[in-house]
C-alpha cells in the first residue's frame, strides 16, 4: 500500500467519523422538533429537509459518490428523474379530482 | 465460461470503474423505482384520506429513534469494514462486519417488539389505511435489512478464505458494492422514520 494511498484513507475514516455525529445530531433534531406538535405542513417541509440532508450525507460520503466516475452519476440522474415522475405523476391524478 | 460478463476488480478504461459496481447501481436503481412505488402510494393515500393520525399518536417515538440511531451506526461499522480491507487488517474488518451484521439484528429485533406492541393492541394491517402502508413499507424495509444481514454475513464468513487465497481485491471490491446496497437500505429508514413516526 503506497503512502498517498494511506493517507487517503486515513483522510476517508476522519470523514466518515464527523458525518456519523452529523447524522446522529440530526436525527436528535428531527426528533425534537417532533415534540414541537407543529403544524402538519410545517411538520412536514422540516422533517423531509433534515431527511433530504441525511440522505445526501450517507450518498456522498458512506457512498462514496464525491469521488465517483460520470458514468455513476449518469446512472443516479436518470434515477432520480424516474423517481419524482412515479412520485409525482399519481399526486397529479389525484389533484385532477379535486372538486368533482 | 463463455458468455459470462467477467469479475474483473480493475476499472474498465471505457467507463472508468468495475462491472460489478455499474451493476450494483443499476440494481439501487431498480430498488429506488420498488420504493418509490410505494412512497407514491403513501402520498396518494395521505392527501386523498379525509382524516390521516400523525405519527407519533400511533408509534413508539424513542423506539424509532433508536432503530434510526442503529441503522446508521451499522453503516459506519459497514464503511470502517470497508476501510479495514483497504488497510490490509482482516482482524478489524471481521470486527466491524460482525458488528454490522449484528446491529442489523438490533434492529429487527426492535422491529419485532414494535410490531408485537401494535397486534397487542389489536393494531393490524387490516385495521386503517394508515397501519396498512405503514406494515406495507416497513415490512418491506425488513426484509432487506434481512437480506444485507444474508450478504454480510457471507463476507464475514468467507472474509479470510478469500483473503489467504490471494484474491484480496476481490473481496474489497465485493464488500465496497455490498456495502452500497446496505447504505442504500439505511437511506430507505432514514425517509421512513419521519413520514411514520414524526409527520
Amino acid at each position: 500500500m503506497d503512502t498517498n494511498h494511506a493517507i487517503d484513507i486515513e483522510r476517508t475514516v476522519r470523514g466518515f467519523k464527523v458525518v456519523f455525529i452529523t447524522l446522529l445530531a440530526l436525527t436528535a433534531v428531527s426528533v425534537g422538533v417532533s415534540y414541537l406538535h407543529l403544524e402538519e405542513h410545517e411538520a412536514i417541509i422540516i422533517a423531509l429537509l433534515i431527511a433530504s440532508f441525511k440522505a445526501s450525507l450517507v450518498a456522498l460520503f458512506f457512498m462514496r459518490l464525491l469521488s465517483e466516475e460520470k458514468v455513476i452519476f449518469l446512472v443516479l440522474a436518470a434515477t432520480v428523474l424516474f423517481f419524482f415522475v412515479l412520485l409525482f405523476v399519481p399526486l397529479l391524478t389525484e389533484l385532477n379530482q379535486v372538486g368533482q | 465460461m463463455e458468455g459470462l460478463i467477467p469479475y474483473i476488480t480493475e476499472p474498465r478504461e471505457d467507463t472508468g470503474v468495475t462491472n460489478s459496481k455499474i451493476g450494483i447501481w443499476l440494481f439501487l436503481a431498480s430498488e429506488v423505482m420498488l420504493f418509490g412505488a410505494f412512497f407514491a402510494t403513501y402520498i396518494v393515500l395521505r392527501v386523498g384520506a379525509e382524516t390521516w393520525p400523525r405519527g407519533w399518536e400511533i408509534q413508539n417515538v424513542p423506539l424509532g429513534a433508536l432503530n434510526t440511531v442503529v441503522l446508521i451506526t451499522s453503516s459506519v461499522t459497514m464503511v470502517m469494514a470497508w476501510a479495514s480491507l483497504e488497510r490490509r487488517d482482516l482482524a478489524k474488518f471481521h470486527r466491524f462486519i460482525g458488528a454490522t451484521v449484528l446491529l442489523g439484528g438490533v434492529f429487527l429485533v426492535i422491529k419485532g417488539f414494535e410490531y408485537a406492541a401494535k397486534f397487542e393492541h389489536h393494531r393490524f394491517p387490516s385495521t386503517s389505511t394508515y397501519l396498512a402502508i405503514y406494515f406495507t413499507m416497513t415490512g418491506l424495509h425488513a426484509l432487506h435489512v434481512i437480506f444485507g444481514m444474508g450478504v454480510n454475513g457471507y463476507f464475514w464468513a468467507t472474509g479470510r478464505s478469500y483473503w489467504e487465497s490471494g484474491n484480496k481485491e476481490l473481496l474489497i471490491s465485493r464488500v465496497e458494492n455490498g456495502g452500497l446496497f446496505w447504505h442504500f437500505v439505511d437511506i430507505v429508514w432514514i425517509f421512513l422514520f419521519p413520514i411514520m413516526y414524526l409527520l
